[in-house]
């Protein structure tokens, strides 16, 4: 037993003492990145997630993106076609409806990564693809709008769409699949297509990239690893290596930052804001900490339905009740910004001219009072029936964020004599059911994700409120119905000339702040905790990931 | 013996069985389902979207005809598609079983290792100094919340010392067998420090009963030197409940150890089974569980069988 210690002790010694980890700093041409999640499928098109699109920024790209500043460029097409270069046309669909054809040209340089010239075959294929009912493609609206493309040469289509919309030119989800490799799977069974993809059945073949790396290693649940594309066509990436290390645990990530075994942690997919403020306080003099506000808006919706929370002047007093500016400067440190309505600041349609609600207790007191919430029992507002001015606010449990400022809330409309239960669920729950079938009782605090300029129209129009006739289908969870909001929402998405649509956009917001169907709360900034010698990571604060341009990342002074 | 193995084989079969339905049952109760988390990803995705997925993954049938289909389709061999890994279950499983097995095996091996000399040698000498010594050693490994130590090593040996890595499985390119081993360190370690406590106790315990039996007392009458009468006479009898409790820690070796897997970022069954089934993978979490599930009762079988080398007495038929 005694030799067996002595070994087993040996070698431990020998493992502790072995090359101690090599910091990063000193092999610049490497950067391992921490994310929080490991993507499920490698194929663009089929069940989306932050973590793949993360991951397969750095080896596709696609026609056209929203850059840094919110800005529709072409990534993989030469020119952006619009209207006024006469690439874009409007035209009637067979059917007589308004439609337009845009023509883009897919750049001579794209080759996939086994050289192969990226074609119009891809396009053609991936419109097949994506129109198939039993691709398992998720959201095929695009697909069924894009009726018609017509090929004008190896690297020319146009693309004929069966509406007019002010994004007629934005195919930014038109991920292209590498129809040399793909077709076989395809067209062997559309329906297993999904289980025979090329993109998991062998994710490291190079043929199924085209951008500035390749996914040479896959460790499902743990890491991937990305080698440079030889095939790329612009500017040459820095890194020879890239490893994406998934650490699922929010402290363990901090803790492989702290001690090398990873050199950043994305921020599309890793601490929280509350986490990263903590981080930045104890270790801020060693990484460069960015906060990106973005287009993640958290707010408290209210069930419209409710006879208590359908009077408006409830619902404002609710929000004058808050100090949204000292919650936002006490729990983040004023790295989020305060929202008025769902449009970001950072967007161009935001307007400034609409009615805010600074906090006034005061006002929020005589509002109540004027709504008939008169009676003061043990500090809590009555009506004259004797009935108690009693809501429930419900959350995601164990996201402490949205729980401490759930705290906060209830012990702000304590003060102006409302009394707030709070009573969350798991994620799973509270999205599964409670918010998505319109369960909550009064209010349901949680954020939207959107899009640059995104029309609200599942979130806002009368016709998505969710019920069982529709199956629950929409995503309007406050039942919030306003003729003149569906009259704008029908209007904007059609409006070519932006400054009309600009007026639109105002007025909407301007209805948005005066109804009030949620308190806006705040934008959600994304903390990129970076190497101080790492440069060129520029945060987006949209959908779209950093990575996306992975090329301009290089090591830069120390 | 034979009669015994095959009655105990129905009665698995029949435990599997039941555990199928009750786990696809339990998930089918869960609210929301894969298309929700799919909407949840993506907000432009329509209701018709939602309609036409559900039907492509089978998700409109009833919770019991979908079992049905599962469950044929299982008894011809075909045990489906992970829905979250987009790749037959078994591919996805027989990996992350490798990791877990080599991670859990090394950490309950070290554990009885240490566990087993210490109980023995504590029972030898009960309320000494070294016994008191033992049983809080035991205690402490019990009480330590596993996360909490986890992230403790990983603070000492990796970020203030740097000896360690602090998590992952070593890229595969990187160093062979000597840079895997440097990333199953701490995880070990966690494992051992958190179960090596309970193993010890139940060996105490079980040895300061058997030190108290006539037949000891005889065996020492008999001339038989300590250590005879300690590894021949007493340890055989005191190997009984121990052997029980091995035998459960057995279908744990498989099942995963979740806490652990999250915080080292060890891609193993606990952590994939948990994903699969907050991730509504039907397929994966049905036959990780049931994998799982089978290992136990197979643990459960060799301890019988391990029961009756032990103790004459005992005997199947």
């Amino acid at each position: 037993m005694l030799r067996l210690w002595t070994a087993a002790s040996i070698l431990l010694l020998g493992l502790c003492a072995a090359a101690p980890l090599q910091a990063a700093e000193d092999s610049k041409d490497e950067l391992v990145i921490g994310i929080a999640q490991f993507p499920s499928t490698f194929q663009p098109n089929i069940d989306p997630s932050l973590a793949k699109t993360y991951v397969l920024a750095m080896t596709r790209r696609p026609f056209t993106i929203y850059d840094k500043n919110w800005k529709l460029v072409c990534m993989l097409c030469t020119q952006l076609p619009t209207i006024e270069n006469g690439l874009a046309k409007p035209e009637k669909t067979p059917e007589g409806k308004r439609g337009i054809a845009v023509t883009y040209t897919i750049r001579g340089d794209a080759t996939w990564g086994d050289t192969v010239p990226v074609t119009t075959r891809d396009v053609l294929f991936t419109w097949k693809v994506g129109r198939h009912p039993k691709s398992g493609v998720g959201n095929m609206e695009f697909y069924r709008s894009l009726y018609k493309i017509d090929v004008r040469d190896e690297r020319t289509f146009t693309l004929h769409f069966d509406k007019l919309t002010f994004e007629y030119n934005a195919i930014n989800d038109f991920n292209l699949l590498p129809a040399h490799l793909e077709e076989t799977p395809f067209e062997s069974g559309p329906a297993e297509y999904k289980n025979r993809t090329t993109f998991d059945g062998d994710t490291t073949n190079e043929g199924l990239y085209f951008g500035p790396y390749l996914i040479s290693a896959v460790e499902p649940g743990a890491h991937m690893v990305l080698e440079p594309n030889p095939t790329w066509w612009g500017p040459k990436p820095h890194f020879r290596r890239i490893v994406v290390r998934v650490i699922g645990n929010t402290a363990a990530l901090e803790a492989n930052l702290l001690s090398g075994s990873i050199d950043m942690i994305s921020g599309e997919l890793g601490l929280t804001m509350d986490q990263a403020l903590t981080f930045e306080k104890r270790h801020g003099h060693k990484f460069r900490i960015l906060y990106k506000p973005g287009l993640v808006y958290e707010h408290v919706d209210f069930n419209l339905d409710n006879p208590l929370l359908k009077d408006v002047r409830v619902r404002r007093a609710l929000i004058l009740g808050l100090d949204r500016e000292a919650i936002v400067s006490q729990l983040f440190a004023n790295r989020q910004p305060v929202a008025h309505t769902s449009v970001n600041p950072l967007d161009w349609v935001y307007s400034d001219e609409v009615p805010k609600y600074p906090f006034d207790p005061w006002e929020a007191k005589r509002l109540l009072a004027e709504a008939g919430w008169t009676v003061m029992r043990r500090g809590i507002r009555h009506d004259k029936a004797g009935r108690p001015l009693k809501i429930e606010i419900m959350t995601t449990a164990g996201n402490r964020a949205r729980e401490l400022v759930e705290q906060v809330l209830q012990s702000y409309w304590k003060r102006i004599g409302v009394d707030v239960r709070i009573k969350n669920q798991p994620a799973r729950v509270f999205f599964g059911q409670t918010v998505t079938e319109r369960k909550f009782c009064c209010m349901a605090m949680y954020a939207w994700a959107s899009t640059p300029e995104n029309v609200p129209r599942t979130v806002l129009h009368s016709a998505h409120i969710p019920h069982e006739g529709n199956n629950f289908a929409g995503q309007n969870y406050t039942g919030y119905k306003n003729a003149e909001m569906d009259d704008l929402i029908e209007m904007i998405e059609v409006e070519l000339d932006k400054e009309t649509r600009l007026g639109m956009w105002h007025r909407l917001q301007e209805i948005y702040a005066t109804d009030l169907p949620s308190i806006p709360l705040y934008f959600r900034a994304t903390p990129f905790v970076l190497p101080k010698w790492l440069e060129g990571v520029e945060p987006t604060g949209h959908q779209y990931p950093s990575t996306y341009w992975i090329e301009n990342w290089r090591p830069g002074k120390r | 013996m034979i009669r015994f193995l095959a009655g105990r084989t129905v009665q698995a079969a029949s435990v599997l069985l039941l555990m199928s339905f009750v786990i696809y049952g339990l998930m089918g109760l869960m609210p929301g389902d894969p298309i929700d988390l799919m909407i949840s990803a993506d907000p432009k995705m329509t209701s018709e979207d939602a309609v036409r997925l559900r039907k492509l993954y089978g998700l409109d049938q009833p919770i019991t005809e979908r079992y049905a289909n599962w469950l044929a389709a299982a008894v011809g061999g075909d045990l489906g598609y992970s829905r979250l890994y987009a790749k037959p279950v078994l591919d996805v499983l027989f990996p992350a079983l490798g990791n877990t097995v080599r991670l859990l095996a090394i950490s309950f091996l070290l554990s009885l290792a240490i566990a087993l000399p210490m109980g023995i040698l504590a029972a030898m000498r009960p309320y000494s100094r070294f016994d008191y010594s033992v049983n809080l050693a035991a205690f402490a490994g019990i009480s330590v919340p596993s996360f909490w130590l986890a992230l403790i090593l990983i603070i000492v040996f990796s970020v203030t010392f740097n000896l360690l890595p602090a998590g992952g499985t070593g890229t595969l390119s990187e160093g062979g067998i000597w840079e895997t081993a440097r990333y199953l360190v701490l995880p070990v370690a966690n494992l051992v420090i958190v179960s090596v406590g309970g193993h010890t106790r139940y060996t105490r315990a079980a040895m300061i009963e058997a030190l108290r039996q006539d037949y000891i007392r005889t065996a020492r009458a008999k001339g038989a030197g300590p250590a005879r009468v300690v590894l021949k006479h007493a340890l055989r009898n005191a190997m009984i409940p121990v052997v029980t409790i091995i035998a459960l820690d057995f279908g744990m070796l498989f099942s995963g150890a979740l806490i652990t897997e999250t915080i080292f970022a060890s891609p193993g069954m606990g952590k994939l089974i948990f994903d699969a089934i907050m991730g509504s993978d039907f397929n994966l979490a049905l036959v990780g569980l049931l994998f799982a599930t089978t290992l136990t009762l197979v643990g459960n079988l060799l301890a019988d069988i391990a029961y009756a080398r032990l103790d004459p007495r005992i005997s199947y038929r």
